[in-house]
């Protein structure tokens, strides 16, 4: 059930990103809405997960873009990994350490995804910091939505369910 | 303990799929040489392992060789050595062969160059005592051979027979130190006895005081024993000692070489010189 829910967010994220990224001016990728589900799925369910979840959603990720299958997975997975195991070994429950998660993942993901087109000779990435900064802030502000909705969804149909019975 | 089993279970899913994602770029990713980096990567490792195989199957190989193979070596290398020592006696012989084939032509050409009639004698033994100089022929009487017949080789003279049997003779040498043989110095025509000594020379007595003598002069058979054919080689005056007016001694080196008798010949017909020499003073001396 939980496995189904990840790749359900996974399929969500991919539709979305493949949907907002034509409204993206220059075409640059502002914001990166699978990695933000990894963190998520690795802050709330654990490394594996996070782990697993990074790497089926970055090699579907990179089979729909043009670029080396393989490679996105390898960076989501790392970062899944590595947001996972700091999430069970700190509290990350409030807006702040969430918000710089998400931005360290995002620069993390970009530093591994980068270099190692860099380093494979595949790609070049001139002057990547301002769209990488960016994208990290959008991703965390959008983590940072996204947690509260997510957390703030059953106590909203709750409420809803009550205010109706009052009717 | 079970957090360190999830720990552990968790680290090594995380290489696993580190190790995934890597093959799976590789697949891909393709070296400046235009190869897939997988297919270069696993040729690289692979080649290593082919090296370290290639490595252990040499020094196997090499260890064999130099030790456990060595044994065949052994058994190869004695039968190469007696193969050897089975040519060199094969050579051994037929040089000897060869020898004797040489040997035979001489003889044949000494036999078909004279008038007198001979046969051919093969020498199959020596003499038993180092007293006297005889070895023996495997011609005897059978073959028409009798006692006193001169024994020549194509050198010159050798001796003569003194014992025949049906098969064999016994044959004197002309150095033993019961023989002697008329002879004469071929330059001066200078007459004298030739005596063995029982070493490997002879000696000339009766020599006349006024003869001309001198080393180096070819001594040869006179024929009035009635026994030697005139006319053969008996040897070279080595040296001349003179006295007060005649020659106290003449040594004279033999012209055959009594060591190396192989094949010999026996004249079954008395020399004309021999014929006629009748009455004069026998050859054979006997001193003892």
């Amino acid at each position: 059930m939980k496995a189904a829910g990840v790749l359900v967010a996974i399929a969500l994220a991919l539709a979305l990103q493949t949907s907002l990224a034509r409204f993206v001016v220059g075409g640059t990728a502002a914001l990166d809405l699978v990695l933000v589900v990894v963190v998520y799925v690795a802050l709330t369910s654990g490394p594996v997960t996070g782990m697993l979840a990074g790497s089926i959603a970055g090699i579907v990720q990179d089979a729909l873009s043009s670029g080396t299958v393989g490679i996105g997975g390898l960076a989501k997975a790392i970062v899944g990994f590595a947001a996972g195991v700091i999430g069970q070994q700190f509290i990350v429950t409030a807006a702040f350490p969430r918000f710089v998660m998400f931005v360290a993942a995002t620069v993390v993901h970009s530093a591994l995804f980068m270099g190692l087109y860099v380093v494979l000779g595949l790609k070049e990435f001139p002057s990547p910091w301002a769209a990488v900064l960016s994208q990290a802030l959008a991703n965390a502000v959008v983590g940072i939505i996204g947690f509260a909705i997510i957390e703030s969804l059953p106590g909203a149909i709750e409420r809803r369910k009550y205010r109706r019975s009052r009717r | 303990m079970a957090v360190i089993d999830i720990r552990r279970r968790t680290g090594y899913l995380f290489l696993a799929v580190i190790v995934g994602h890597v093959i799976l770029i590789s697949t891909q990713v393709t070296t400046k040489r235009g190869v897939p980096m997988l297919e270069e990567a696993v040729f690289g490792v692979f080649s290593e392992v082919q090296r370290a195989a290639n490595s252990v199957t040499i020094g196997v190989r090499g260890s064999w060789q130099n030790y456990f193979a060595l044994q065949q070596v052994r058994t190869e290398n004695e039968q190469l050595k007696q193969q050897l020592g089975e040519l060199q006696v094969r050579l051994q012989e037929e040089r000897n062969l060869a020898q004797q084939s040489q040997g035979l032509q001489k003889l044949l050409a000494l036999k078909t160059s004279t008038a007198l009639s001979t046969t051919g004698a093969s020498v199959i033994a020596g003499g038993a005592s180092p007293e006297f100089r005889t070895i023996t022929v495997d011609k005897g009487t059978g073959g028409g051979v009798r006692a006193d017949m001169a024994v020549i080789s194509p050198a010159g003279v050798v001796g003569r027979v003194i014992q025949p049997s049906a098969r064999a003779s016994k044959v004197q040498l002309l150095i033993d130190r019961n023989a002697a043989a008329g002879a004469l110095i071929e330059r001066t025509r200078a007459q004298g006895v030739v005596v063995g000594t029982g070493a490997d020379e002879l000696r000339m007595d009766y020599v006349s005081g006024s003869a001309d003598v001198k080393a180096g002069d070819t001594v040869v058979t006179s024929g009035i024993d009635g026994i030697y054919p005139k006319g053969f080689v008996i040897g070279q005056i080595q040296s001349v000692r003179r006295g007060a007016g005649q020659y106290t001694s003449i040594v004279i080196k033999p012209a055959v070489d009594f060591t190396s008798l192989e094949a010999v010949l026996i004249v079954l017909a008395p020399s004309p010189a021999a014929t006629e020499a009748t009455g004069t003073a026998g050859a054979n001396r006997d001193r003892e």
